[in-house]
């Protein structure tokens, strides 16, 4: 089938503002929409940039804004998206170049919640003991692999330079709802602050652009209800 | 240029490298390169489990392990390793929920356990459940469980660097390595007094694979290219589960909870095979078995691949248990596997082979096992050999966690008395070099081309030397090679940027490829007989007079040589493999 892709393009040696380029590809309808990024790179412009590694949607490098919503490259196929494709990079983030944009802010804040067992050195010979319900209540958010798309689908976040963002948030989560760990008053005070939950707005953003399935608006929803009832 | 001084350099931010690096955290100065974000590295697309004989759902026993890996590895295993590995694997799973992992647990709060292909109780009586696990995505949480404790130890990241270089002193030290920087395309100089290679594996040299984009071998390449041996290249794992022309896995996992392999007649032939293990037999078997239905016109539709059926499975097992695996086959092939049966194929997966070490991960120069001063690799990019021809299920994890941390500990304890070793003169020429050629030459004609070159030699390598090599085929192959090689140094980028240029990143890793199929072939064509992963069809069986020794190729000016070294065998004397 025929596609045309219009990518937006920012070479920081050469531009002075990012523009638009447009390329005619034939691609199969189980295509990835990595593999056809990939086929410009490889057959017409090699210069053309984004981050990519694992192809399958589990490492978590090429998220980017695919028709307006936050997508992962490798995990889209061309039969879901229509003839006419506009690829950007993720909002909110400065650009490097093309599709790859500055990850620093985003790792800055997932490690202002601590995002590490907080827990007395475990005296004991093998493992800490954990029932299976106890485990299933941080399960959700454990499957997160920091690709920042719902971080950078969140409209506060586009506005706000403290805001720590919804991938932060769903980090302390699996944190502070996990039995073995003690440091859930440490993440809540980060999180109770200016640039912390109260700033979500429940848009679902987050929770659409998840590319793991998580339920990223409940996740925030639920460090809210434990900071207002201090339920952990 | 920058320069910077470390006591000690880890490349790959892996599991392997985080765990040693986090061995070493506030204890010395540690850099931890890696060319991605450390999260991303290919660890985290582990999905099945890791294995301890923890025996926390039924009877196991270390020794067992240890018999297990040894006899999945064909007999090829260094007999003292697979003991620590087996040993210390308990202690380092029991580490990993220390640090937080969340592993499945039983109802009674203790981590979870299930079964996996070749691991057996009693020295092979049947199926054990040994491998723990945190749904099917343990690697995942390896990963995440290693960066977070390398931010709480605050560790010095480079991220986004990309290897270009392993330096030795005049006196054959190794003393630092080179990076660029993607984000600037600046070359950086790292000093160190000793340099971990945990760059994992080249799944890339093949078409067909499960391996990452990133997976292009680039610290044993290079590492190779300064005239340190490579060990047991020949012996590379197809996966049996690989999703249909992708090549993406589908975990072990999926066949531990009681998944089946068909032939288009519906017949579960792996029983045909191998009566006692059937479809939990070793990876290297499995594949060899679909590739025969293959051959024998017993592929779906004809075609060349069979199916994964779980049809029969509880279809809340599946969700509870294998939701990933399941959601690549809905994602990627539109199937449904709670109702119909899965596409799979073989998929290049693991390198058993590797940079070769001792069990403290110090990279050995010989036969007589001479450590190279300075150089340490673990994980999957080092051959220490606990896999021997042909690695079980889940032992890639225990690898790099229980010999990541070895390394670390003896790296930590070998700064006490290491001295700086000066660096080369003009340590970043070779770097520099490399690029400057890839960056000035002119415009690629035809053929000369980056991702020409690359996707020739993927085919070939997928054609010739996969699961079934011979003569004939290793013959054509490293023609081809040869000829590739030529046309790489006449290849060229079309982005002549400094910033983010990974035309100019591809390019040099393609050049890695090459030198990793190079020594494949080398190792595969000398081995004139069939053991584990590596099956000539025509030398069809295993030769211990001759061959019951591992292969170490080095690149000299003069040509690749090929060395034997001796296996190590202490309790487990070879035999028969049967399943």
């Amino acid at each position: 089938m025929e596609y045309t892709l219009r990518i937006k393009r920012y070479n920081p040696e050469k531009d002075v503002k990012p523009h638009f380029e447009e390329y005619k590809v034939t691609a199969d309808a189980k295509d990835r929409v990595l593999d056809v990024l990939n086929q410009i790179k490889w057959d017409e412009d090699g210069s053309l940039t984004y981050r990519r590694s694992c192809a399958h949607g589990i490492c978590g490098s090429d998220a980017m804004r695919i028709n307006g919503r936050n997508r992962l490259a490798c995990k889209l196929l061309m039969k879901d998206l229509p003839s006419k494709i506009t690829i950007e990079p993720l909002l909110g983030f400065k650009v490097v170049k093309d599709l790859v944009v500055d990850m620093n802010k985003f790792f800055d804040a997932y490690k202002s919640v601590q995002p590490y067992l907080i827990a007395d050195e475990h005296s004991g010979a093998g493992e800490r003991r954990q029932s299976p319900a106890q485990r299933e209540q941080f399960e959700d958010t454990t499957k997160c692999i920091l690709c920042a798309a719902c971080t950078t689908a969140c409209p506060v976040t586009w506005t706000s330079d403290d805001f720590v963002g919804p991938a932060a948030i769903v980090n302390a989560h699996r944190f502070i709802f996990d039995s073995r760990d003690q440091g859930a008053s440490q993440r809540l005070r980060v999180l109770n602050s200016g640039s912390g939950v109260w700033r979500c707005r429940t848009i679902f953003n987050c929770t659409d652009a998840c590319p793991r399935g998580i339920e990223v608006t409940r996740a925030i929803e639920e460090v809210k209800r434990a900071l207002l009832y201090e339920q952990v | 240029m920058a320069y910077h001084r470390f006591d000690a350099v880890i490349v790959g931010a892996g599991g392997a490298g985080l765990m040693a690096a986090i061995q070493m955290a506030g204890k010395a100065n540690v850099a931890v390169v890696s060319k991605l974000y450390p999260p991303r590295s290919h660890t985290g697309a582990a999905q099945g489990g890791i294995s301890a004989a923890l025996g926390n759902v039924e009877e196991d026993h270390w020794r067992w392990h240890m018999f297990d890996t040894v006899k999945g590895g064909d007999y090829l295993v260094d007999q003292d390793a697979a003991a620590v590995l087996a040993r210390e694997a308990i202690d380092a799973v029991y580490e990993l929920e220390h640090m937080g992992l969340p592993f499945n647990r039983t109802p009674d709060g203790r981590i979870d356990q299930r079964r996996f292909g070749g691991h057996t109780r009693n020295y092979g009586e049947g199926p054990v459940r040994r491998a723990c696990y945190a749904a099917d995505r343990t690697g995942h949480m390896i990963i995440q469980t290693l960066y977070q404790q390398g931010i709480k130890n605050q560790l010095n990241f480079f991220d986004e660097h990309h290897l270009m270089d392993v330096l030795f002193s005049e006196d054959g030290q190794c003393c630092g390595v080179v990076t660029m920087e993607m984000s600037t395309g600046e070359i950086h100089v790292i000093h160190a007094k000793m340099v971990l290679i945990a760059t994992g594996g080249y799944g890339r040299v093949w078409s067909v694979t499960s391996n990452a984009i990133a997976g292009t071998g680039d610290g044993v390449a290079i590492t190779y290219r300064r005239g340190v041996p490579v060990m047991d290249m020949e012996f590379y794992q197809f996966h049996p589960t690989g999703l249909y022309r992708l090549g993406i896995l589908l975990s072990e996992a999926a066949r531990g909870e009681g998944g089946i392999l068909r032939n288009k007649d519906g017949e579960a032939f792996c029983a045909r095979y191998a009566p006692t293990l059937k479809d939990l037999a070793p990876r290297d078997m499995i594949s060899r078995f679909i590739h025969q239905e293959i051959m024998a016109g017993r592929g779906i539709n004809g075609e060349d691949y069979v199916h994964l059926d779980l049809t029969h499975l509880p279809p809340e097992l599946i969700d509870e248990k294998l939701p990933d695996v399941t959601d690549f086959a809905r994602t990627y092939l539109d199937v449904e596997p709670k109702t119909e049966g899965v596409p799979v194929q073989p998929t290049a997966h693991y390198a058993m082979g590797g940079l070769p070490t001792n069990i403290d991960g110090q990279v050995i120069q010989d036969r007589d096992a001479t450590p190279v001063p300075g150089l340490y690799s673990a994980g999957e990019s080092a051959c220490v050999s606990v896999h021997g021809a042909n690695r079980l299920g889940t032992n890639s994890l225990v690898d790099l966690v229980v010999f990541g941390r070895r390394a670390g500990k003896h790296m930590l304890a070998s700064l006490e008395h290491a001295e700086w070793a000066p660096l080369p003169p003009e340590p970043e020429y070779v770097a520099q070099a490399s690029i400057d050629r890839l960056l000035s030459a002119p415009k690629s004609g035809k053929g000369e081309r980056i991702s020409d070159i690359r996707s020739t030699m993927q085919k070939v390598m997928m054609a010739d030397v996969s699961v079934e090599r011979s003569e004939t085929s290793l013959l054509r192959a490293e023609e081809t090679i040869r000829q590739l090689q030529g046309a790489y140094t006449y290849a060229s980028v079309m982005d002549k940027s400094k910033v983010f240029n990974t035309d100019l990143t591809e390019a040099l890793e393609l050049g890695c490829l090459l030198d990793c199929a190079e020594a494949t072939i080398h190792g595969a064509l000398a081995r004139q007989e069939s053991r584990g992963a590596h099956y000539r069809s025509d030398f069809t069986t295993r030769d211990d007079k001759n061959w019951l020794a591992h292969s170490l190729v080095y690149k000299t000016s003069g040509g690749l040589e090929l060395a034997k070294k001796p296996v190590t065998i202490t309790e487990f004397e070879p035999k028969e493999r049967k399943y």
